[in-house]
């Protein structure tokens, strides 16, 4: 089981989303070491779960596990902001965390 | 006007009373109307009115989007106006898109976004329950996270195609900061409506008045300006004044004062579908030509309902028994329904509602309102003259026979503001003044026009006893009575002044 869990929701396959996917994989394999599930989510697609999800905007991203459950929205470009919402210490020092 | 290549845009009703005589037909079809107004201006309420009145009243499903309020709290508020939103919910007639903040899920902004999944799940909801109308409340709350202007405005613009590639007729909320001013809040939100309406909740002399303004509907026509408008216990009920046009059928029918004397003077009576205004000072016998109107009614075998704001029931009960009239038996029989309130206990726009309502329910062929300038008090001008213009409207419209009274501020001659404002309306005004003569106080009683009928000219002597109103003979040698000089004058100069204008003197 991966340690993290993370839902993806994004609208269609342009705009922010080829951003937002290639943003979150990038995030993983540097501070995560690749331990984590992503299921990418098409509004379009599966309406219903946005809906149980209460999904507003694209890209939002869920982080189901590790609690708490987390919600980010826009195409995590900011990867300070990212790492800070998900608990996740970064490898470099914490000058960049600062930033807001 | 319309060339042929030109099409018409359709309008859908939108259920609302009221609302259609304003927007001449309703909202556009297949099109997105802005409504703003700051906070507590209704436009809540209204928005989901516009869903629930098409539920109701032409089986249209609707879909509620929610940006501020949880759905929860929506089902709750909206029960208060009779609007069974689970039910329609379960029967797949009304459905929530919730897009109301959530306090245990923290949001944080990571870069660019977009409104696509509020799209999806819109679209989605319209198709699951057939919806021909959505509702978006409001969406300040979302723009504010959007940043910029031009992007609010580009988001903005996706949501409007996106409900337009629907086929849905939508209303979407937006908060203003001001009563006057910037339509919405971040200032672009009109750009993206075809059509605005703007609800207000002014502060004027005091006193709140809700107005509802139309300030475009593209490619249509609709009235201007601001019409009164009121919250009731079943939603919003507009009132179109200057909507109402002025042609009422007018009858030759003539119904009875219930004085002999004063059918007398009007040529055979009043006319069915006339609003009679009865003017006077404090005591003159405002509330007695009611009582004789009342009465007049029940002896003809016509219902009356009878407005009191100056008297408690009692009062006017007891009143009218020292006349000689028993106003309870009257009730009993259906013949009559009275009707007291006091003027302060609600807004003139509630008060029109109020006697609307009774009119409705009791069917009667007679109104009498005691009286009008006891309503005056309790609001500004401009909301009393909408409010005369609104009633004698409404009640010319039923068919009815209306009798106002209107009490003039000072004791001798003079008029109030009431008759300046109604005079114009009304098809009958009766005078009556006191006459200060050789140190003693009379009544004198004056037809000062009847349209459409001739009417006697001079001002009569006006009597009360137990037995109520008698009307006597012309106060010949008096001058000066309506202007509150009364001044004697001998009789031979009256002689000389009938003589030179070749009048006859008659000793009716």
């Amino acid at each position: 089981m991966p340690r993290y869990k993370f839902r993806l929701f994004v609208t269609g396959q342009g705009g922010h989303t080829p951003t937002a996917i290639t943003n979150l994989r990038a995030i993983g394999s540097q501070f995560l070491n690749g331990d984590f599930e992503l299921d990418i989510i098409d509004v379009l697609d599966q309406p219903a779960i946005a809906e149980e999800a209460r999904v507003t905007m694209t890209p939002t991203l869920l982080k189901d596990t590790p609690l708490p459950a987390r919600r980010l929205v826009g195409d995590l470009s900011h990867t300070a902001r990212v790492l800070a919402a998900l608990d996740i210490s970064m490898a470099s020092d914490g000058n960049s965390r600062g930033r807001s | 006007m319309a060339s042929a290549k030109v099409v018409k845009i359709a309008k859908t009703a939108s259920g609302i009373p009221g609302l259609e005589h304003i927007t001449k037909g309703g909202l556009p079809v297949g099109r997105t109307t802005l409504v703003a107004g700051t906070a507590g201006s209704a436009k809540t309420v209204f928005a989901a009115q516009f869903l629930a009145e098409g539920i109701m009243q032409f089986g249209e499903s609707g879909v509620f989007v929610t940006f501020e309020e949880s759905p929860d709290d929506l089902r709750r508020n909206l029960a208060g106006f009779g609007w069974e939103v689970e039910a329609w919910e379960a029967a797949k007639q009304w459905r929530f898109v919730d897009a109301s903040p959530d306090a245990s899920l923290l949001e944080v902004s990571t870069g660019p976004f977009d409104l696509g999944g509020l799209i999806a799940r819109v679209e989605h909801a319209v198709q699951v329950v057939g919806a021909k109308r959505v509702i978006l409340d409001s969406v300040s709350a979302i723009v504010g996270q959007l940043g910029d202007s031009s992007r609010i405005r580009h988001e903005l613009f996706r949501v409007a195609s996106a409900l337009r590639r629907m086929g849905v007729t939508a209303l979407i909320t937006a908060e203003r900061l001001g009563e006057y001013g910037d339509i919405a809040r971040f200032g672009v939100e009109e750009f993206v409506a075809d059509n605005v309406i703007v609800l207000r909740n002014i502060l004027d002399e005091e006193k709140r008045r809700r107005t509802i303004e139309v300030l475009k509907l593209r490619g249509t026509d609709h009235s201007k300006g601001e019409f009164p408008f009121t919250v009731t216990d079943t939603g919003v009920v507009v009132i179109p004044l200057s909507a109402i046009e002025l042609e009422q059928r007018s009858s030759n029918v003539r119904a009875t004062s219930g004085i002999a004397e004063l059918d007398e003077m009007c040529g055979g009576g009043f006319f069915r579908d006339s609003i009679i205004l009865v003017s006077g000072a404090t005591g003159t016998g405002k509330t007695l030509t009611v009582a004789h109107f009342v009465k007049g009614a029940a002896d003809a075998g016509q219902r009356c309902l009878l407005f009191a704001f100056e008297e408690s029931r009692e009062q006017l009960i007891r009143n009218a028994t020292g006349w000689g009239l028993d106003f309870e038996s009257m009730e009993q029989a259906g013949l009559l329904k009275v009707v007291c309130a006091y003027p302060e206990m609600q807004g003139l726009e509630d008060h029109l509602l109020t006697i609307e309502r009774a009119v409705k329910e009791f069917k009667p062929s007679r109104i009498a309102v005691d009286s009008l300038s006891a309503l005056e008090r309790v609001s500004t001008l401009k909301s009393f003259r909408e409010f005369v213009i609104g009633l004698t409207s409404y009640v010319k419209h039923q068919e009815v026979t209306g009798l106002f009274t209107s009490t003039t501020p000072d004791l001798l001659g003079g008029t109030s503001i009431t008759e300046a404002h109604i005079s114009t309306i009304t098809d009958t005004i009766i005078l009556i003044r006191y006459v200060e003569m050789f140190g003693e106080m009379r009544r004198g009683l004056t037809v000062l026009k009847m349209r459409g009928s001739p009417h006697a000219k001079d001002i009569r002597e006006m009597t009360i006893d137990q037995d109520g109103m008698h009307i006597g003979k012309p106060l010949r040698n008096v001058t000066g009575i309506l202007s509150g000089n009364a001044r004697q004058i001998s009789e031979p100069e009256s002689v000389r002044l009938d003589e030179m204008l070749g009048r006859t003197r008659t000793d009716r």
